[in-house]
Order: C-alpha cells, then sequence, then structure tokens
C-alpha cells in the first residue's frame, strides 16, 4: 500500500463522508448489525458521557470524563461485537421483538484540524448531529438528540470509524434502555 | 380509582400479593407519606462531595435535596425548596457554593457554619427592612433539613423522622454484607470510592419491581441468559463468576435480603479473575491474600446482590455497585446507578472495574438493559382491569425457613426461594400501616 493509495481527495471528502454515514445508518436501521460491524476500525472508542446539568462557567465539567468517569458507554471494537451477537442470539429480550429504529445524520462538516494531536495521518475528523427514533411493542418510543464527533480513517477497505464520541442532548436518560448504536 | 384496603394487599398466609401494589396512585401516595419519609434512605456517596462547599443535588422519596459538604466539611441534607414559594432552589446537579439563592424572589440560605447555627438557615431576604418592616423571623424559615443522618463508610443515608432507630439498628445483621461491598477488598473496613458520575435513567415501572429483583429473586437468571452465551464477566464466561456456597438470606423482621454467603470462617482457595489483564489479575490476588492474612478464622460473609429496605440495592462483588430506585409515580421510576472501587486500587484495576461495569449494568448493561424490558412489561400487563384483579404469586419456598446462624433474625430456604419478598412485603405492610418504631423494631432484629 503507497502513501498515494490513500491520499485523500479533498473536493469530494464532504460527499464522500455524508455517504459513508447514510450507509451506516441503513445498515443499522436494517439490522444488518454484522455488516456495520465492518465499517469500525479495530482501534475504536466508542464514547457516550453523561451530560449534567453545571453552572454556565463551569462548563468543563457538563460531560463526564473520558476513560475515567461514567458513561452511557465506553468501550472499544470487543464490546460492540458482544452487543452485536447479545442481539443475534434471538434472547436479548429488550429488542425482541425488534425495535424499529430510524438514525437521521445531519448537520454533517468536515473538521479542519492539522494541529489536533488525536488526528493520525489518512484521517478525518467530522461533526454531526443525530436524531434517533426508536419504537418497540405499541407505544414505547424513545428520541435520542444529539451530537457526534466523528474520527474516520481511510483503510484499503474504505473508510472505517476509529473514534466516536456521542454526546446525547438528555441529563437523566429518557428512554428505559440503550440498545441502539449511534 | 380504587380504594383498596391495605390488609387485603399482601396476603402472607398465602404468598400473594394484590397487583394494585405495583400500579395503584392511591397506594403510591401511601407509600410516599408511611415509608419515604419515615424509613432511612439513601442519599448519596461522600465521594459526590470530596471538598467543602460541594453539592450533590439527590432525591429522597419524590422530593429533591441536596446533600452538601458545608464550609467546616460536615455533611448536610436538606430539602431542595424555597420556603418563600417552593421554587427549586437549586438547579444544578452538582457544583461548590455555601449560599443558594432562589431565582424566584431572591432568598438566600447558608451552610457556612460562621454564619449561621443550622446548615440551611435563611440569610438574605430581599427588602427585608423596607418590604417586611424587619419582621420576618429568619431563623424560623430557614430550609427543611433531614431529622438523622449517617455517612456510613462513605455512604449517605438520611431519615425525616426524628423517632427513627439508628441506621445500624435499621440495618441489623444486613449490616455485614453492606460491609463486604463496601469494606476494602483486602478487608480494611471502608476503602471503596465512588467511580465519577451517576447513571439516572426514567422507567415506567413501580419502584418495587426494581427492589424486589435484587433481593435474590435469582429465579429471574434466564432472563439474562443472552449474555450469559455472549459471555462478558470478568473471568471470560458467563456474565459473572460465581457466588461459592451462595443462598438467599432474608432479614425477616427488617425487609432486608441478599443472595450472598452465610457467615463463615475459612476463605476458599483463590481463584483467579482477570486471567487476561495480569496487573489487574495480580493485584486481585495481593488483597486475597492481605484480606486471608487480616481476618485470619475471623467470622466473614459474602455478598452478591441484596436489597435494603426500602429502595437501596447494592451488589458487592461483580459488579460492585450501588442501585436506588427512586419513585416517581406508581408506574414510573427513577433509576440510579453508582459504581464502587477501591480507592487505592492502581488505575488498570480501576479501568477494568470501570470497563466491566459499563457493559454489564445501566440502561446499555447487556445484563441489566433484559431486567428493564421485564420491569416495564409486567407493569404495563399489571394495568389491565381484569390483569388487576390477578394476585402475583411469592409462594416459592414457603414454610421451609430455616435461622441463619450468625445473623440475628435472618433465615433462609436455600439457594431459589421467594422467601425474601414476602418478607419484604410484610415490612411493607408494617410501614404502610404506620406501625409505631417499636412495633416495627422488635427486639431481637438488631
Amino acid at each position: 500500500m503507497t502513501e498515494t493509495s490513500l491520499s485523500i481527495d479533498r473536493p469530494f471528502l464532504q460527499q464522500e463522508v455524508e455517504q459513508f454515514f447514510y450507509r451506516e445508518a441503513d445498515l443499522l436501521d436494517e439490522r444488518r448489525y454484522d455488516e456495520w460491524l465492518t465499517l469500525l476500525d479495530e482501534d475504536i472508542r466508542y464514547w457516550m458521557p453523561l451530560a449534567r446539568n453545571v453552572r454556565r462557567d463551569n462548563r468543563a465539567q457538563e460531560y463526564s470524563r473520558e476513560g475515567e468517569d461514567v458513561a452511557w458507554f465506553d468501550e472499544g471494537i470487543q464490546t460492540l461485537r458482544q452487543r452485536v451477537a447479545q442481539i443475534n442470539t434471538g434472547i436479548h429480550w429488550v429488542e425482541e421483538p425488534a425495535s424499529r429504529v430510524s438514525h437521521m445524520i445531519t448537520n454533517v462538516r468536515l473538521i479542519d484540524t492539522p494541529d489536533d494531536p488525536t488526528v493520525g495521518a489518512h484521517e478525518v475528523k467530522t461533526r454531526c448531529r443525530f436524531i434517533v427514533y426508536q419504537n418497540r411493542l405499541e407505544g414505547e418510543v424513545a428520541w435520542f438528540v444529539g451530537k457526534r464527533v466523528d474520527i474516520l480513517r481511510q483503510t484499503a477497505e474504505g473508510w472505517k470509524v476509529r473514534r466516536r464520541e456521542i454526546y446525547l442532548d438528555q441529563t437523566v436518560l429518557l428512554g428505559k434502555a440503550l440498545t441502539v448504536f449511534f | 380509582m380504587r380504594q383498596p384496603s391495605l390488609q387485603s394487599l399482601v396476603d402472607t398466609e398465602n404468598g400473594t400479593v394484590s397487583r394494585e401494589v405495583y400500579v395503584n396512585e392511591e397506594v403510591f401516595q401511601q407509600e410516599l407519606q408511611q415509608i419515604f419519609t419515615r424509613a432511612w434512605l439513601f442519599v448519596g456517596h461522600e465521594s459526590m462531595v470530596p471538598n467543602n462547599d460541594d453539592y450533590f443535588v439527590s432525591r429522597m422519596g419524590t422530593d429533591s435535596v441536596i446533600l452538601t459538604r458545608d464550609r467546616q466539611g460536615e455533611i448536610q441534607v436538606l430539602l431542595n425548596s424555597c420556603k418563600h414559594r417552593g421554587m427549586r432552589l437549586c438547579r444544578y446537579d452538582h457544583g461548590n457554593n455555601r449560599t443558594f439563592t432562589c431565582p424566584y424572589h431572591g432568598w438566600s440560605y447558608s451552610t457556612d457554619g460562621r454564619l449561621v447555627e443550622q446548615a440551611g438557615e435563611l440569610v438574605g431576604v430581599p427588602g427585608f427592612k423596607t418590604h417586611y418592616f424587619s419582621e420576618l423571623d429568619k431563623k424560623e424559615w430557614g430550609l427543611k433539613a433531614v431529622a438523622k443522618l449517617v455517612n456510613y463508610k462513605g455512604t449517605i443515608w438520611a431519615t425525616w423522622d426524628e423517632n427513627a432507630p439508628s441506621f445500624e439498628d435499621y440495618l441489623g445483621d444486613m449490616k455485614l454484607y453492606l460491609d463486604s461491598a463496601l469494606d476494602h477488598r483486602d478487608g480494611r473496613p471502608g476503602g471503596s470510592e465512588m467511580i465519577g458520575g451517576v447513571q439516572k435513567w426514567r422507567i415506567p415501572c413501580n419502584w418495587k419491581t426494581a427492589a424486589e429483583n435484587f433481593n435474590a429473586d435469582l429465579y429471574h437468571d434466564i432472563s439474562h441468559r443472552s449474555v450469559d452465551i455472549v459471555g462478558i464477566g470478568p473471568g471470560g464466561k458467563g456474565r459473572r463468576d460465581p457466588t461459592p456456597n451462595r443462598v438467599s438470606i432474608s432479614f425477616k423482621d427488617l425487609g432486608h435480603g441478599l443472595v450472598g454467603r452465610a457467615p463463615y470462617h475459612e476463605e476458599n482457595p483463590y481463584s483467579p479473575l482477570y486471567s487476561n489483564y495480569p496487573e489487574v489479575e495480580q493485584y486481585y490476588h495481593q488483597v486475597y491474600d492481605d484480606r486471608e492474612k487480616r481476618m485470619g478464622n475471623k467470622m466473614r460473609v459474602l455478598h452478591s446482590v441484596g436489597t435494603i429496605f426500602p429502595n437501596m440495592a447494592l451488589h458487592g462483588r461483580q459488579p460492585r455497585t450501588i442501585a436506588v430506585f427512586h419513585p416517581i409515580s406508581a408506574t414510573e421510576t427513577e433509576m440510579w446507578r453508582i459504581y464502587l472501587v477501591d480507592k487505592d486500587a492502581p488505575k488498570a484495576v480501576k479501568e477494568a472495574a470501570r470497563a466491566y461495569y459499563l457493559r454489564y449494568s445501566g440502561p446499555g448493561g447487556m445484563t441489566e438493559s433484559d431486567d428493564m424490558e421485564n420491569w416495564v412489561y409486567a407493569t404495563e400487563s399489571s394495568t389491565g382491569t381484569v390483569a388487576r384483579s390477578q394476585n402475583y404469586n411469592y409462594q416459592m419456598g414457603k414454610g421451609h425457613a430455616q435461622p441463619v446462624p450468625g445473623l440475628k433474625g435472618a433465615v433462609t430456604t436455600g439457594e431459589f426461594t421467594e422467601e425474601n419478598n414476602r418478607n419484604y412485603y410484610v415490612r411493607w405492610s408494617q410501614f404502610m400501616e404506620g406501625k409505631s418504631w417499636a412495633e416495627l423494631m422488635p427486639a431481637g432484629t438488631h
């Protein structure tokens, strides 16, 4: 693999990233979780902190700290694979019968981060909004709305998610469980 | 709304409980009065307020309370509602200050012992001279404080009832099992801390459905078959390592109960817990050896899960956590989860524990999420008109209770039983009938 084959083609990048996110959303909403897992990098960090009500001048404490505090999720590829395996057992009752889920991804921006130490070569950092609607059985509905910061890595097999920060706009989770992927 | 008579709700003779207990708003309102204004309630952990003037907003029943460490370092628990017109005084989840000023009309309250005699005293009233003609008795209009408060090995408990017994009497010998959750893994008393942050989530189920789940309901193991197949446990198999010689133990007259080991004097040989993580494995082996040295052949217990009446659950081993079931309505509960680690454990040990806790517990936990489905749809399907007339069955092991040597007032019928929850609902009935503390705390329980 040469440097050139992995160079990021800037003019089409925005569209490429958006299409990647939409493809992910389709795989998740069509419950093709095993295929979705192939879009995740082996080194993925999948992190969804808790949000708290804090004073305006104390914003640093609004979200729980990565790698230190409690979170809704703070995990890597192994646990994500286990989550999919659990759904696939057919007896993970909180997803059986299956929920109806729709992911809407909007406000996608590429963040130019030449000095950001978290972003490596052949990687792109992005910001977007998500709206995830979940319906179970008859009347059970959960809305998950928030911001996502992703780092995508360019590989020989295409883009992969190397890092996903999920900022849910809720302090008390207003849903009984978190069984959707973001 | 039906008006059920309390006597008919819990049938100890038959081991059944009316579904009204889980869905009826009238019953719920009585619970708030009879149970949540009297019982000792878990409010928080001292790790939430490490420094003077730190505060953390918690709940007691349906009331919001401010847990704070005042300027003198004393823990205080105050009702989070302005005495003037009821505004929620503090709308932050946590922070640091010693003056709480109401955003509505500006009354302010202080916890600084240099300025006030009682934490929460009213210190600032806009227009005190001009509008009130200096006639308002500020001493009388301070924030309501809990009647009793205790910091037990870092956990903060409180009651609104000044006649309540001491916390230790209230616990009875359940204290040994609370100790086994809070004590350092090497056997030192205390020594645990909470990982930063509390998971909070709302679920449409009755709060007792959650509470009884941890009161030795091993029978629901089958719900967790999917996670057992996947294997998320620290040992790589199942969802947790087995607790040796576990039995269900009920503190019959106090309503508390657990799954764990009856008192014993000799430890099982060490078995590796985190084989895939050498540093973590080494730690657990080390603390096992230290504990052995410290304990010698002294009596000890071991505990996996349990419930302290009314609405707190503790998990002593894997995961090591505290759960609180805050009542919101008859059919809604706010769940809280707090995670514990040894305070002085190496970072890698804390990190392995945190990762395990998060994949196990809470709304995103691969084990706990399936509980949510059960509790929510058990509540929902119990609201049907005909369904409400059908009692729940708690008959497992009825009439087979035996005393547990070494524990005051404790009984067991073995591993799988509903003895614990039968006794939980007897306790519930006693509170609901408004029994006096003398009746609630008979001799031999503590």
